[in-house]
């Protein structure tokens, strides 16, 4: 549970409650981005590291494609955060 | 992939290994702690153990958040998971961590309605699909995790969401450290401090370890020529008789944490007098409870709870893992009548594990010498 996954910030689904879709090893989910304390908007396009379903920081793209890395080599931990993350629904 | 070949080079692990060596004194011994679970993978994963002279040895620290709740508060979790019209939430680790009478899992199988979340928000999720039954997130993880669970709370609090509540075993960083360290047993040169807690917390609340106990720590990244690095900054720093908090890891962690996520923390959480920790027994101000704000949606004070306190399996030696005053395989139970399959203690079921680490990467007694070869190219493949 530990783990942060890094994803892209593709676009802004609510504002309000700081909801944006984010893109994650090609999987498509709604990620909290308030920890940020950013506009949402700016962040479109960036990086950040995701954490039980919230962006706890950005970070640079050379960070994030290592980090990916890492994670897939751990393999079948990695694979269960994945399926968790294709499962859930943060509305 | 070139971005990666950095933190992968073997030619600059084996430079970086060749530093390390200079820096040891013959016949001394240097003891450092990874903090962090997440480290000792890194370090079993790829064979870092392997590449590190014989008088640096690299002990298993406090900081995975499964394995260090007691089982008195598995036990409760279950409890609460049996009240009728409840159902229970939590991340997949908790689900096959064992109580007394079983897991979470074998309490699913008996008909509690135990559902896997990836995240507080879906346990919200579920509470607002399900208006006429009682939805309890068992929240726990540090401070990396708290700042979720927090603004879940709030959001569930504006929304005015009635039947969600929260049962808190969060926990913090600093007070098992200041316990490990005030623990005459163990003599720890240095400390390989955690990453994602301190993208929360930052580095300052680690200044402690060097001014009042004089040990340096290195805040340190995940990659396996980041974590020699750190040892590398740790040894200088003692070949030097230098004792500071230093910031390996300062490309994701910023010497002042995250303010809004330290805020939500505040609003939203108390220190509780004192927390059950398997392995250190109770800490003072170690926990993190609902604050009176957010009393309505504490499940502590929703439902009964039995709080019974439980002492740890005699067989199960994860209270020494944890403290790092033995190796997993030196455990009793080791990967005998204790495995990821049917595992009898904490350590050995969440993948931060210590033991599920060690087994999981075969790295046994007197591996050292096997894991040199493969260091760094994460060969090291686990067990199938």
């Amino acid at each position: 549970m530990c783990l942060a996954i890094p994803g892209r910030v593709v676009e802004v689904v609510d504002d309000a409650d700081q909801l944006a879709k984010v893109d994650v090893a090609g999987v498509r989910r709604t990620v909290n981005l308030a920890l940020l304390d950013a506009d949402p908007h700016a962040l479109i396009g960036s990086w950040v590291l995701i954490h039980v379903g919230f962006a706890l920081s950005q970070i640079d793209e050379r960070e994030a494609l290592a980090t990916l890395q890492l994670l897939q080599e751990m393999g079948e931990d990695y694979e269960q955060q994945l399926r968790e993350l294709r499962e859930s629904a943060v509305e | 992939m070139r971005f990666v070949e950095e933190f992968r080079d073997a030619e600059l692990g084996r430079a970086l290994a060749a530093e390390i060596r200079s820096l040891v004194q013959d016949g001394r011994t240097y003891k450092l702690m990874e903090v962090c679970g997440g480290h000792t993978h890194s370090i079993y994963r790829y064979g870092i153990d392997g590449l590190l002279p014989d008088g640096v040895e690299l002990v298993h620290g406090p900081g995975c958040p499964v394995c260090v709740l007691p089982m008195g508060r598995v036990d409760d979790g279950i409890a609460l998971a049996h009240e009728p019209n409840v159902i229970f939430t939590c991340f997949g680790d908790m689900l096959r961590i064992p109580g007394s009478h079983g897991s979470l899992l074998d309490a699913k199988a008996r008909g509690a309605d135990v559902r896997m979340v990836y995240s507080p928000l879906d346990a919200l999720a579920i509470a607002r699909r399900n208006p006429e039954r009682e939805v309890v997130f068992f929240a726990i993880g540090f401070e990396t995790t708290a700042p979720s669970t927090a603004l879940t709370l709030m959001r569930a609090k504006a929304e005015r969401i009635a039947n969600f509540s929260c049962m808190c075993n969060h926990v913090t960083i600093v007070p098992p450290l200041r316990a490990l360290l005030d623990s005459p047993a163990l003599e720890i040169d240095g400390f390989i401090g955690p990453g994602h807690v301190s993208t929360v917390v930052g580095a300052r609340p680690f200044r402690f370890v060097p001014e009042d106990y004089g040990k340096p720590l290195v805040i340190s990244g995940f990659e396996p020529l980041d974590v020699l690095q750190s040892i590398h900054m740790l040894l200088t720093q003692l070949a030097d008789g230098r004792r500071e908090v230093e910031n390996q890891y300062a490309r994701v962690v910023p010497w002042e944490g995250n303010p809004r996520a330290l805020a939500v923390i505040a609003e939203v959480f108390a220190l509780r007098p004192h927390f059950e920790w398997r392995g250190l027994g109770f800490i003072s101000q170690s926990g993190l409870a609902l604050s009176d704000a957010y009393a309505e949606l504490d499940a502590e004070r929703r439902f009964s709870i039995p709080g019974i306190r439980v002492a740890d399996p005699k067989a199960c030696q994860c209270g020494e893992v944890l403290k790092g005053a033995i190796k997993p395989w030196e455990c009793k139970v080791f990967g005998t009548s204790c495995t990821p399959e049917r595992p009898i203690g904490t350590c050995m079921v969440s993948p931060e594990g210590a033991c599920a680490a060690y087994y999981s990467y075969g790295r046994h007694a007197g591996q050292r010498e096997a894991t040199r070869e493969n260091a760094l190219t994460g060969a090291g493949e686990a067990y199938p």
